[in-house]
């Protein structure tokens, strides 16, 4: 009986401690204290990256100020569709991803490994730690660098430029509250809600006259940096305001990915049809795989002086929907289109998981995008159970 | 700052060159050369037998090569290199007494101590005879620890076969049945003719006492597995090794894979059990 007491007085005590604590995490930023986060990180000596508009499509760059954000602009997206248009409001986050992923700074495009003198010395190029913040991390985005974390730094080899870039990286991510046409991460279970590993979460509450942001320290770095930039706690109202922007995001999504027992459907089905009919419209350009926020294969090129006395190693992002990629004596492994479609589609969604024990796929939805022609490959994951029940039906 | 791990501060390092210098170059068939390198640094380069390094030619590039044996006291490490590109051509070619960059050894080879105690039956392809040439040293110095062992070998045309002096000596030894075909004889050859399959038919395994390695071009693997699973092999005795792409080595760069696994970190020698899905699928 006494135990019994103990017990409950415990989980009460465990109860109200947690919402003391959730509570005393959560700040109340106006928009010009955007402004202030950014100058406070910069003041750290901070790169900070950040959302900004250029070619008509939302990238990623170095910012200075809040008022570089895409403030009022919205993202229309669709298969092989992309178009930027106003909201009529003046929201900072009012979009979802575009073509670049926060993977273009922790494991850049293009870079030097090592430079090799005729000697034989080896200097490996070790000016790559850089202090980086990103602003505007969404939960696919911060799962998708999880997932590098799992591939560059999980071992047994770790990667020095990965490892160097990502070892000071302070991330503000905001929560979505309005999927875009594209997005799955509901259904992978990603978001529309920012999971674990950011320093600072924003929920920005835009409409009926009112503009916030509701943030989370996720970190005890995010913690004091709110509080260095005098930000008040938030209400209750306030932060019930932001969870249900969150919620109501939960029923606006369009598109799913039946994650259920996919891996093994997909090992049991590699001779699937649905591959051979994807070849037929794919032009293998790889740009699935270039936007994609966790695909992280790389080559490597060999640059020499002129006067031969310097060599230096590069190594740049590759895509499996080269027919390089797969090249051994006397011809590459994958030649057709089906075979480079099916190796790029059963890595995301199968073999990864074996790999590193998670999807490869966050659910952003970049290469339905960015697909000239249009795939999709929810449809694509889709068609191929659908097509086993047809089978298995008849 | 995130509270993940980033990696153990003493991690290997992937990108580490070892140079060594070239002390020796054997030319096996018009474009096959094996090629002798001493480490300048590292006094030995232990390894196991199906074992790989990646070999950089200066200013050229690097390629991974199968590691093809060592000298008695493990000073140098042989490799067989076929010239049929710009970085295998430079390494064929260079001036004896040049440097020669090394990282590795990488990967997983062939499992010999669980073969101790049992029969084993080597099928080589072409150059994939290489990797498994340290694996029959190693048995034949440790013979009395193995049961009964067959060596078949199989080569487009006599000029094409490898190791010659060494096939001979196998050839020789009481306790070691060798078979050698060729695609197409010449008029000096008197031994079989035929791809290395035609040589099972002289053959009687006990298929639960013995293991088998096989390496060669996937089409002549496919064939040999189908041979080893005639005579009752099981899946879980059969080792193949693979073949793939490679730019790193340490399974970053996502080239070699194959299936769930990278031939790089996970093979290249497989057991036959693990990649059942993939093996022989076409472009897998």
């Amino acid at each position: 009986m006494k135990a019994r007491y103990i017990y409950m007085i415990f989980n009460t005590l465990k109860h109200v401690m947690g919402e003391l604590r959730d509570q005393s995490d959560h700040y109340l930023l106006d928009p010009p204290l955007l402004g202030e986060l950014i100058t406070a990180l910069r003041g750290l000596g901070y790169s900070v990256i950040g959302p900004v508009v250029r070619e008509g499509a939302i990238v990623y760059d170095e910012i200075e100020s809040a008022s570089q954000l895409p403030v009022g602009l919205r993202d229309r997206q669709g298969p092989g569709y992309y178009r930027l248009e106003e909201r009529g409001d003046k929201a900072f986050f009012g979009f979802v991803v575009g073509p670049h992923s926060w993977k273009r700074f922790l494991y850049p495009p293009r870079v030097k490994l090592f430079t090799v003198s005729r000697k034989g010395e080896v200097t490996p190029n070790n000016v790559l730690g850089k202090k980086l913040a990103f602003i505007g991390v969404r939960g696919c985005e911060l799962a998708a660098i999880s997932v590098l974390d799992k591939v560059l730094l999980g071992g047994p080899y770790v990667d020095p430029v990965y490892s160097a870039m990502r070892r000071e990286v302070f991330i503000v991510a905001v929560n979505c509250t309005e999927p875009g046409e594209n997005c799955f991460c509901l259904s992978v279970g990603t978001g529309p809600e920012a999971g674990s590993g950011y320093d600072i979460g924003l929920t920005e509450v835009v409409g009926d006259g009112v503009h916030y942001f509701v943030a989370k320290a996720g970190s005890s770095a995010g913690k004091s940096l709110l509080e260095r930039i005098g930000a008040r706690r938030a209400t209750d109202e306030e932060v019930s305001e932001a969870a249900a922007r969150i919620e109501r995001a939960r029923t606006l999504f369009r598109k799913g990915l039946d994650v259920n027992g996919l891996k093994d459907l997909l090992y049991k089905n590699l001779e699937s049809p649905v591959y051979a009919e994807v070849a037929e419209r794919c032009l293998a350009c790889a740009n699935c795989t270039l936007v994609c926020p966790t695909c992280f294969c790389t080559t490597v090129e060999e640059v020499t002086t002129l006067s031969g006395n310097v060599a230096e190693r590069w190594r740049r992002w590759d895509s499996c929907f080269n027919a390089d990629f797969s090249y051994i004596h006397g011809g590459p492994i994958r030649s057709s289109r089906m075979s480079r479609y099916r190796q790029w589609f059963t890595h995301k969604l199968a073999t990864w998981i074996d790999q590193f024990g998670v999807m490869g796929c966050v659910g952003c939805g970049r290469c339905i995008t960015w697909c000239p022609v249009g795939i999709d490959i929810t449809e694509e994951a889709a068609k191929i159970r659908q097509r086993v029940l047809e089978v298995s039906a008849t | 700052m995130t509270e993940q791990s980033l990696g153990a501060a003493t991690a290997l390092e992937p990108f580490r060159i070892d140079w060594c210098q070239l002390v020796g170059r054997n030319k096996e068939t018009p474009d096959t050369y094996t090629i002798r390198l001493r480490p300048l640094r590292r006094g030995e380069i232990a390894f196991s037998p199906g074992q790989f390094n990646m070999l950089y030619a200066y200013g050229v590039g690097e390629v991974p090569i199968s590691i093809s044996g060592a000298s008695s006291n493990g000073q140098t490490l042989e490799h067989t290199v076929r010239a049929v590109g710009p970085v295998t051509k430079a390494l064929t070619t260079a001036r004896i007494g040049s440097s020669v960059g090394l990282r590795g050894p990488f990967g997983r080879g062939w499992p010999l101590r669980e073969a101790e105690g049992q029969d084993v039956i080597i099928v080589g392809g072409g150059i994939g005879l290489a990797p498994l040439r340290p694996a029959i040293q190693h048995i034949i110095r440790n013979r009395e620890k193995y049961g009964k062992l067959y060596v078949l070998y199989g080569a487009r045309t006599p000029a094409d076969l490898l190791y010659k002096k060494e096939l001979r000596v196998w050839r020789s030894r009481l306790d070691t049945q060798l078979l050698v075909t060729v695609d197409r004889g010449d008029e000096k050859w008197r031994g079989y003719i035929g791809v290395v399959t035609t040589l099972f038919r002289y053959l009687r395994l006990e298929p639960n006492n013995t293991y088998a390695y096989v390496c060669g071009p996937e089409i002549m693997m496919r064939f040999t597995v189908q041979e080893l699973k005639n005579q009752g092999l099981p899946d879980e005795r059969i080792f193949i090794s693979m073949e793939r792409n490679m730019k790193c080595g340490v399974g970053i760069c996502g080239h070699c894979q194959f299936g769930p696994f990278f031939v790089c970190k996970d093979g290249p020698v497989f057991s036959l059990s693990e990649v059942s899905n993939f093996f022989g699928r076409r472009e897998v």
